[in-house]
């Protein structure tokens, strides 16, 4: 029996029983496969017993698999982000038409309207407004930006935040491709 | 390719981290059986009746000579057996000694067979103690080797440890007891701090080499670096990148440019990359370099803003081995270009890059033969290594986000484009969450050189993710097709088919990796019967119970060890084991601290030959029967 939308607490906790112990509802052992069930080394229940919800999609984490070494998790997970490191987050800006680009710390920025204050004054771009329904209204210039997946994205649409830990870098488009 | 002056390393060792690969293809160590009697009818030499000692001792001395160019251990020890005076004449002989499991011998009694012994490997834990599967503190304490050691070595030079517990102690005995010592290499190794390292580098003028590959030091407030003798030094090779201890930078650079012989250095993530650059200014001549972090430069400042990294890098002409980059700043990248096309090995497997700046970086190494990176630079990047690594022999793709259940970058894709660019491919890692039996036959067949095939789809019991079957025709491929291959590591939807197969045709397998696999104890069975060469099999969650365990009876003489948990092993089992085979030493562990077992069931099967007997410094949680 599953309790949704629980802590599931135990599915990150790094601990040596066997796969499956504490849980003593016994969920269904994966295909093909007879394991160990061992009820007696169960660790001691969460309070109010929190169960783990376990269909083929949700699977517990196991001890020690997949195989790789604490240290190199510990290095790659989680990643630092920059801010962490004492840098900021640089992208590059580049605009449709303008030979060089620029660069801007977008940790400097606490909201959107003063991201694109800052890019009207450094390109010198008639600018259009931005309000937080609309998001940014249409002028000669649109700003886009890369994201984690390589998409073109519009600025404005996303949860400023998210956009910080998103955005690779910018792009200042021109109205003819809009 | 091996990795550095050591002649005792065999070939197939990686640059980088010796721990990931030392098993493979190393010599078993198998305890001799005594020499045979002198009146015995073995001696069929007239002379024995009557020896003439002139002529006995010319025979040694003969001997002696002839033995010198004898080094692997495995041909001395078939040397050692051919009569009681070969089995003299080579212990007097053997400088280097291997002993692949501590508990296999005690040091007691290799000292009184080998006394004039130089350099010494040891190893302690299994494999499978890397990833929490074994309790804290279950052993492998190097205190009684050094402790004997140091008196019966006194002229001892060389020690090589893996997978060890060493204390600060240790470190200082050693570095009291042998005076000559010149080569400290110490992988996977812990328990002591950096009170210990200062002992051995301020104490052993000579040290040539000191090598902590995966290591852990704790830090207890003394810096290390420091304490290496003032003047020149005889450093060839000093490797501490993955010790997260601070260092004091100035004394490092001032260690650097005093050690004139400076081959190889791997730096800590501690290491910016400002200090990094002033450090290659002053050692042009490397081999191998870790970068260190390969980040986090000097707020800008008038005087340092010029450093011309990619200046730094053209300037050592002899690279051939780079490693590092753990909190790399891609825009730094393009300083190593004009290295890349001398690299031999490339380990960006702590650099979380994307795949354009690893393409821009891999297109340009085209003598490469070991990469390890992560699995980010997805399956692109990996065609890109197979459009351009046609030398290459071993390759490495860790997994960014070590989870079952996520999307993951690589896949079978990956592992097909591999095969087709990288037909001299020797050796694979490969993390992947899908793949298909078609990917890895493709591999067996385009790839014949295949020595070590370690394949771990994340997903537990994942089928091929086309067709939906297991994914035993693809690993019967492998052992099929490749005719040289000694090590194994089998994961995915595997039925005991994937067994008859690896026992039918993997007669060369030595080290045996399986992980929630199999259906029934057959497939043990499968393996114990038709691997005649396997050394090393660690099994983890699998159905293998008591009548798969006494099936190998007639083999774990031969094996260094087997480690089985949360199989299905009852202790009656394992108690039948034990009473057939008294040289066995069978521990059973369990994974509840300070409770000896107490029910039927088993955690945990360690079991090792051992002419020792039981072993007494085990803790609680181990019984040994």
């Amino acid at each position: 029996m599953a309790f949704h939308g629980d802590l599931n607490l135990e599915a990150t906790e790094l601990r040596l029983g066997l796969p499956g112990t504490g849980d003593h509802e016994r969920r269904t052992p994966p295909v093909g496969v007879g394991v160990t069930k061992n009820n007696k080394r169960g660790l001691p229940e969460l309070e109010d017993g929190h169960r783990e919800e376990s269909t083929r999609t949700t699977k517990t984490q196991v001890v020690g698999w997949p195989p790789v070494r604490s240290y190199r998790k510990n290095c790659l997970q989680p990643k630092k982000t920059e801010s962490e490191s004492g840098g900021g987050v640089y992208v590059k800006v580049s605009m449709d038409g303008v030979p060089y680009l620029r660069k801007i710390d977008l940790k400097l920025y606490k909201e959107y309207p003063q991201l694109l204050k800052d890019l009207e004054e450094m390109f010198k771009l008639k600018g259009g407004e931005y309000s937080e329904r609309e998001g940014y209204s249409r002028s000669e210039f649109m700003p886009a930006y890369e994201d984690k997946d390589g998409d073109w994205m519009l600025v404005g649409d996303v949860p400023w935040n998210m956009f910080v830990t998103s955005c690779k870098r910018l792009r200042i488009m021109k109205g003819s491709e809009l | 390719m091996s990795e550095n002056n050591h002649h005792l390393h065999h070939p197939q060792q990686n640059h980088f981290c010796p721990a990931e690969t030392m098993s493979e293809d190393e010599e078993p160590s198998r305890p001799s059986p005594p020499p045979p009697e002198p009146g015995s009818k073995k001696t069929r030499n007239c002379a024995a009746v009557h020896p003439s000692p002139h002529s006995d001792r010319v025979l040694e001395i003969v001997l002696e000579h002839v033995l010198q160019f004898l080094t692997a251990s495995r041909d001395r020890n078939a040397a050692s057996l051919v009569s009681k005076s070969w089995y003299r004449t080579e212990a007097l002989t053997r400088s280097d000694v291997f002993i692949g499991n501590c508990y296999s011998v005690s040091p007691a009694r290799v000292t009184t067979r080998f006394p004039r012994v130089r350099s010494v490997v040891i190893k302690g834990r299994p494999r499978f103690a890397d990833f929490n599967l074994m309790p804290q503190n279950w052993g492998g304490h190097f205190g009684p080797w050094v402790a004997t050691m140091g008196k019966a070595y006194p002229l001892l030079e060389r020690v090589y440890l893996k997978r060890m517990s060493l204390t600060d102690r240790d470190l200082c005995l050693l570095a009291d007891s042998f005076t000559k010592f010149k080569e400290l290499v110490l992988v996977c190794c812990e328990g002591f701090g950096t009170s210990g390292l200062t002992a051995v580098v301020s104490k052993c003028r000579q040290l040539r080499v000191l090598d902590l590959s995966d290591t852990e030091v704790s830090y207890d407030g003394v810096d290390w670096i420091s304490y290496f003798p003032e003047g020149e030094t005889c450093l060839e090779s000093l490797i501490f990148d993955c010790v997260e201890c601070p260092i004091n930078f100035e004394a490092l650079e001032s260690l650097v440019a005093r050690s004139p012989a400076l081959k190889k250095l791997r730096l800590n993530r501690e290491v910016s990359i400002g200090q990094l650059y002033r450090l290659m200014v002053s050692a042009p001549n490397l081999t191998h370099l870790g970068t260190g972090a390969f980040g986090h430069p000097e707020p800008q400042d008038p005087n340092n803003q010029e450093m011309d990294y990619a200046a730094a890098f053209s300037a050592c002409k002899s690279l051939v081995c780079l490693s590092g980059f753990r909190e790399v700043m891609p825009d730094y990248l393009p300083a190593i270009y004009s290295v890349c096309a001398n690299l031999t090995s490339l380990n960006l497997s702590y650099a979380n890059i994307d795949v354009e700046q690893f393409k821009s970086v891999i297109c340009q190494c085209f003598k490469l033969q070991i990469l390890w990176v992560l699995d980010s630079v997805y399956d692109e990047g990996l065609q890109a290594v197979a459009a351009t690594c046609r030398d290459l022999r071993e390759l490495r793709v860790f997994p960014l986000n070590a989870q079952e259940d996520v999307e993951g970058p690589v896949s079978e894709v990956g592992l097909q484009a591999i095969s087709e660019g990288c037909p001299k491919l020797e050796s694979i890692l490969y993390f992947c969450q899908r793949m298909t039996n078609a990917a890895v036959i493709a591999m067996s067949n385009n790839c014949p050189d295949l020595v070590v095939f370690r394949l771990c789809i994340m997903g537990r019991h994942q089928p091929d993710h086309i067709t939906g079957a297991p994914m035993d025709e693809g690993f019967g491929a492998i052992v099929m097709n490749c005719k040289k291959l000694t090590r194994l590591a089998i994961s995915g939807l595997l039925t005991d088919r994937a067994f008859a197969y690896i026992g039918m045709y993997g007669k060369l397998v030595r080290t045996l990796s399986v992980a929630f696999a199999g259906d029934s104890d057959t497939g043990l069975k499968y393996v114990l019967e038709g691997c005649p060469k396997l050394q090393k099999l660690e099994i983890r969650d699998s159905p293998f119970g008591d009548a798969a365990l006494v099936s190998g009876l007639h083999h774990y003489y031969n094996m260094r060890f087997l480690w089985m948990s949360t199989c299905q092993l009852s202790r009656q089992g394992c108690q039948e084991v034990a009473h057939a085979l008294p040289r066995l030493s069978v521990e059973l562990l369990s994974y509840e601290e300070n409770e000896k077992m107490d029910d039927d069931t088993v955690d945990v099967l360690y079991m090792y030959r051992s002419l020792h007997g039981p072993r007494d410094d085990a803790p609680q949680f181990v019984t040994i029967l």
